[in-house]
C-alpha cells in the first residue's frame, strides 16, 4: 500500500479537489435531477422505516378504517384490511431499493470479472465467454426467473437476489469486455507490462480504474433491471408476500381489486415510486453517458443564442446568422469579438 | 460462413441452452414439485401423476441421458405434457389457444412503437436541442414506469373513470371466437388499451436510442458533404443520416424485443387478456409446472425467432453487410 500516500502527496491532486463544486455546476441538468432524485430515494430508504406512522402489517379490525381515502390520520389512505399505505410505502422503498442495490453490486462484480477475463485471456476463452454472455443475454430472463423461483419451496428475498444476479450480468460484461479490449493495447498498459507488473495488478490498477464510468453505468442499469424484475415478480405473486416491498404492495392492491373499488391511493403510490426510481436511474445514466460523449448533451449554448435551432452540422456561415439575432448588451459585447467581422451591415449593431 | 448462417447457428445454440436449462431445472431445484402439485390437486388421476413424475424426473425412469433424449424428442413433437391446473387439457392445446392473442397484440404494438419511436428519434436527433429534446425527461419517466402499472393507470382513467374502453378480457362475453365481424371488431376494441400501453411505455426507449445514434451520425463527414452539395434536408435526413443511424437501432431491437415481450406478458394480467402471459401467471399460482416450462420455451423461441428476423433485415438494409456477404 505504498501507492496510496504517493497519490495524495501529488500536488496535482489539490486543484482537482478544488474543482469539485465547479464540476457539479457543469454537470448536465438531467444528471443533476437524477442525482437529487436518487439521493432522495436512498434517504427515504434509510430513514423511512424508522419514521413509519404505523406498523405496515397492522390490520385495523374496525370496518371504518378500511379503504379510507387519504386523510390527516392516514396521509396515503388505508388498504382494504385497514393497513396504512404510507407505512407500507416507506418500508417497501427500503426493501425494493436494498434488493436492487445488492443485485447491482453482485451482478456488476460478475460482469467485471467475466468481461475483463474474456478480454484478457483472448482466443478460445474469449469466444467461449462471449458466447455465454450473448446466450444469457438473448434468453428472456423473466419467464426463466419465474420458473426458477416457482420451483423453490419458499420464496424469500435471498433466492430472488441470487437468481436476479445470476441472470443480470451479461449486459455489463459485454460492454466491459469491449472497453477492456480497447484499453488493453494502450501504451500505459504496455509500459506497466514492460516494468514487470503482474497481470492481476495491471487489471486492478491500470485497466479497471479506467473503466469506472462504464462500470458505474453498468451498475445503474443493473439496479434498474433488478428493481423492475423484482417488482414484476412480486406483482404476479412470485415473492415473499408477507414482506412489504413495492411489488408486494401492488400485488395486494391488484388481487384485492383496488382498481375496481376506486382505491387509487392504494396502487398509485407504490407504482409511482417505482417509476420515479426508474426515472432517477435512467437520468443518472444519461448523465454518465453525456459526461463521456459531449455530443449527446443538449446543444443549448450553440442553438439557443441564435433563437433558432441550428443543426449540429451547420457550416460556418451560421455565425453571421447568429450575430444578426444578437440583441442588447450581448450584441454590444459581441461587436468586440473577432467573429463580429462576419456580421452583415447594420443588423449586427441594431439587434 | 455467411453472416446469416452464423447467426442461425448461434440461435440454435441459444435454443439448445434454453432447452437444456429447462430440462435440468426441475431435476436440480430443491423441494418436491410433485408433492406441491399433489397438495393443490389431491384428486389427480394416477396416470396424470405418473406423467408429471416422468416429466419432472422424479422416480428416475431410466438414466438422465435417456430422459434427456426422450424430452428432446417430445419437444420436437410439440408434446409438452399435460396441464395440471386445466387437467386433462394438453399443454400444447392451451398454448395454441393463447399464443395467437399475444403474438398479434404484442407484435403489432411493438412494431408500431418501433416505427413511431424511430421517427421521433430521427426528428429529435436532427433538431438537436429542439422542442422534442425538451420532452425527453417526460418520455424517460414513461419508460421507467412498469408496463403493468401503466396498464393500471390507463385502466383507471379510460375504463373506470371515463367508460371509453372495456375494463378486461380479450373480447365481449357471449361472443363465440371465430372469423366473423362481431368477434373481430370486439377483439380489436378490447386490444386497443393494451396496445396503447405497450406503445406508450416502449416508445421512449426507441426514440432515445435513435436520437443518440442520429446525433453521432449527423456529425459524420458524408452528412456534411451531402449538405454542402445543397441536397434538400429531407434527402439528407432520410438517405444519408437516418439510413445509417438505423442500423444500431435494429441491432438493439433484437435485445429490446425481449424486454418488451416480458413487460407485455405481465401487463396481460391487468387486462385479463387471454394471452400467454395470463396463462403463465395462472400456471405459477397453481403450481402447474409442465405449463410453466412449456411457456418459458415458447417465449424463448419466439424471442430468438424475432432476433433472427432482425438479422435478416439488417443484412437487407445495410449495404456494408451485403457487400461483406458477397466477398465471403
Amino acid at each position: 500500500m505504498t501507492v496510496a500516500p504517493a497519490v495524495s502527496a501529488d500536488p496535482t491532486a489539490i486543484p482537482q479537489e478544488a474543482a469539485e463544486p465547479g464540476r457539479w455546476r457543469r454537470m448536465p441538468a438531467k444528471a443533476k435531477v437524477g442525482v437529487i432524485l436518487s439521493a432522495a430515494f436512498v434517504l427515504a430508504a434509510i430513514i423511512g422505516p424508522l419514521v413509519t406512522p404505523y406498523d405496515p402489517s397492522y390490520q385495523n379490525p374496525s370496518p371504518s378504517a378500511s379503504m379510507n381515502a387519504p386523510s390527516a390520520a392516514h396521509l396515503l389512505g388505508t388498504t382494504q384490511s385497514g393497513q396504512d399505505v404510507l407505512s407500507q410505502l416507506l418500508v417497501g422503498i427500503r426493501l425494493t431499493l436494498e434488493l436492487g442495490i445488492i443485485v447491482g453490486l453482485v451482478a456488476t462484480t460478475l460482469a467485471v470479472i467475466v468481461g475483463v477475463t474474456a478480454a484478457f485471456l483472448g482466443g478460445f476463452w474469449d469466444e467461449l465467454l462471449s458466447l455465454l454472455t450473448n446466450v444469457v443475454l438473448v434468453i428472456p430472463a423473466l419467464p426463466l426467473l419465474i420458473i426458477l423461483l416457482g420451483y423453490l419451496p419458499q420464496k424469500g428475498e435471498t433466492p430472488t437476489i441470487i437468481v436476479l444476479s445470476v441472470l443480470g450480468w451479461p449486459w455489463g460484461a459485454r460492454v466491459i469486455r469491449a472497453q477492456t479490449l480497447a484499453i488493453r493495447n494502450r501504451d500505459f498498459v504496455a509500459a506497466s507490462r514492460e516494468t514487470g507488473e503482474r497481470t492481476w495488478r495491471i487489471i486492478a490498477f491500470e485497466i479497471v480504474p479506467n473503466e469506472v464510468s462504464l462500470i458505474a453505468a453498468s451498475f445503474v442499469n443493473t439496479v434498474l433491471y433488478a428493481i423492475g424484475a423484482s417488482v414484476a415478480l412480486a406483482f404476479i405473486g412470485v415473492a415473499d408476500l408477507n414482506s412489504w416491498s413495492l411489488g408486494t404492495m401492488l400485488y395486494w392492491a391488484q388481487s384485492q381489486q383496488a382498481l375496481q373499488l376506486g382505491a387509487w391511493w392504494w396502487f398509485v403510490p407504490p407504482g409511482l415510486a417505482v417509476a420515479l426510481m426508474g426515472t432517477a436511474l435512467v437520468l443518472l445514466n444519461t448523465g454518465i453517458d453525456e459526461l463521456g460523449n459531449p455530443r449527446l448533451r443538449d446543444a443549448s449554448n450553440a442553438s439557443r443564442i441564435a433563437g433558432r435551432w441550428l443543426k449540429p452540422a451547420d457550416p460556418t456561415p451560421v455565425l453571421s446568422e447568429i450575430s444578426q439575432r444578437r440583441n442588447g448588451f450581448a450584441g454590444f459585447l459581441h461587436s468586440f469579438s473577432r467573429s463580429s467581422l462576419l456580421d452583415k451591415g447594420e443588423a449586427g449593431e441594431r439587434r | 460462413m455467411s453472416f446469416i448462417i452464423r447467426r442461425l447457428v448461434f440461435y440454435l445454440v441459444a435454443a439448445w441452452v434454453a432447452l437444456t436449462i429447462n430440462f435440468f431445472i426441475p431435476r436440480l431445484m430443491p423441494g418436491n414439485a410433485v408433492q406441491s402439485i399433489l397438495a393443490k390437486f389431491p384428486n389427480l388421476q394416477p396416470s396424470a401423476y405418473r406423467a408429471i413424475e416422468a416429466m419432472l424426473g422424479v422416480g428416475h425412469p431410466g438414466s438422465i441421458w435417456n430422459q434427456y433424449v426422450a424430452y428432446v424428442v417430445d419437444i420436437f413433437h410439440f408434446n409438452f405434457g399435460t396441464s395440471v391446473s386445466e387437467y386433462p387439457a394438453q399443454v400444447s392445446t392451451l398454448l395454441g389457444e393463447t399464443l395467437p392473442w399475444t403474438i398479434i397484440l404484442v407484435g403489432t404494438a411493438t412494431v408500431i412503437a418501433f416505427l413511431i419511436g424511430t421517427a421521433l428519434g430521427i426528428a429529435a436527433g436532427w433538431r438537436h436541442g429542439g422542442s422534442l429534446d425538451r420532452v425527453m425527461p417526460g418520455l424517460m419517466f414513461l419508460q421507467a414506469i412498469p408496463y403493468f402499472f401503466f396498464a393500471l393507470i390507463l385502466l383507471e382513467l379510460f375504463a373506470v373513470r371515463f367508460h371509453v374502453f372495456p375494463i378486461a378480457q380479450g373480447y365481449s362475453q357471449g361472443l363465440v371466437p371465430g372469423w366473423h365481424w362481431d368477434f373481430i371488431s370486439s377483439a380489436i376494441y378490447h386490444s386497443l388499451l393494451p396496445a396503447l400501453t405497450i406503445v406508450l411505455a416502449s416508445i421512449a426507449g426507441w426514440m432515445l436510442q435513435m436520437r443518440n445514434v442520429m446525433i453521432t451520425t449527423i456529425g459524420e463527414d458524408y452528412v456534411v458533404a451531402a449538405q454542402a452539395k445543397g441536397l434538400p434536408d429531407r434527402r439528407v435526413i432520410v438517405t444519408y443520416a437516418a439510413r445509417n443511424a438505423i442500423l444500431p437501432q435494429l441491432q438493439g431491437f433484437g435485445l429490446a424485443v425481449g424486454f418488451v415481450v416480458q413487460g407485455a406478458l405481465i401487463m396481460e394480467i391487468v387486462f385479463s387478456y387471454p394471452g400467454i402471459g395470463l396463462l403463465l401467471v395462472n400456471a405459477v399460482t397453481s403450481n402447474d409446472y409442465p405449463l410453466m416450462q412449456a411457456i418459458f420455451l415458447v417465449i424463448t423461441f419466439a424471442v430468438l425467432l424475432a432476433n433472427l428476423i432482425v438479422d435478416l433485415i439488417i443484412v437487407f438494409v445495410d449495404p456494408r453487410a451485403r457487400a461483406r456477404e458477397a466477398t465471403r
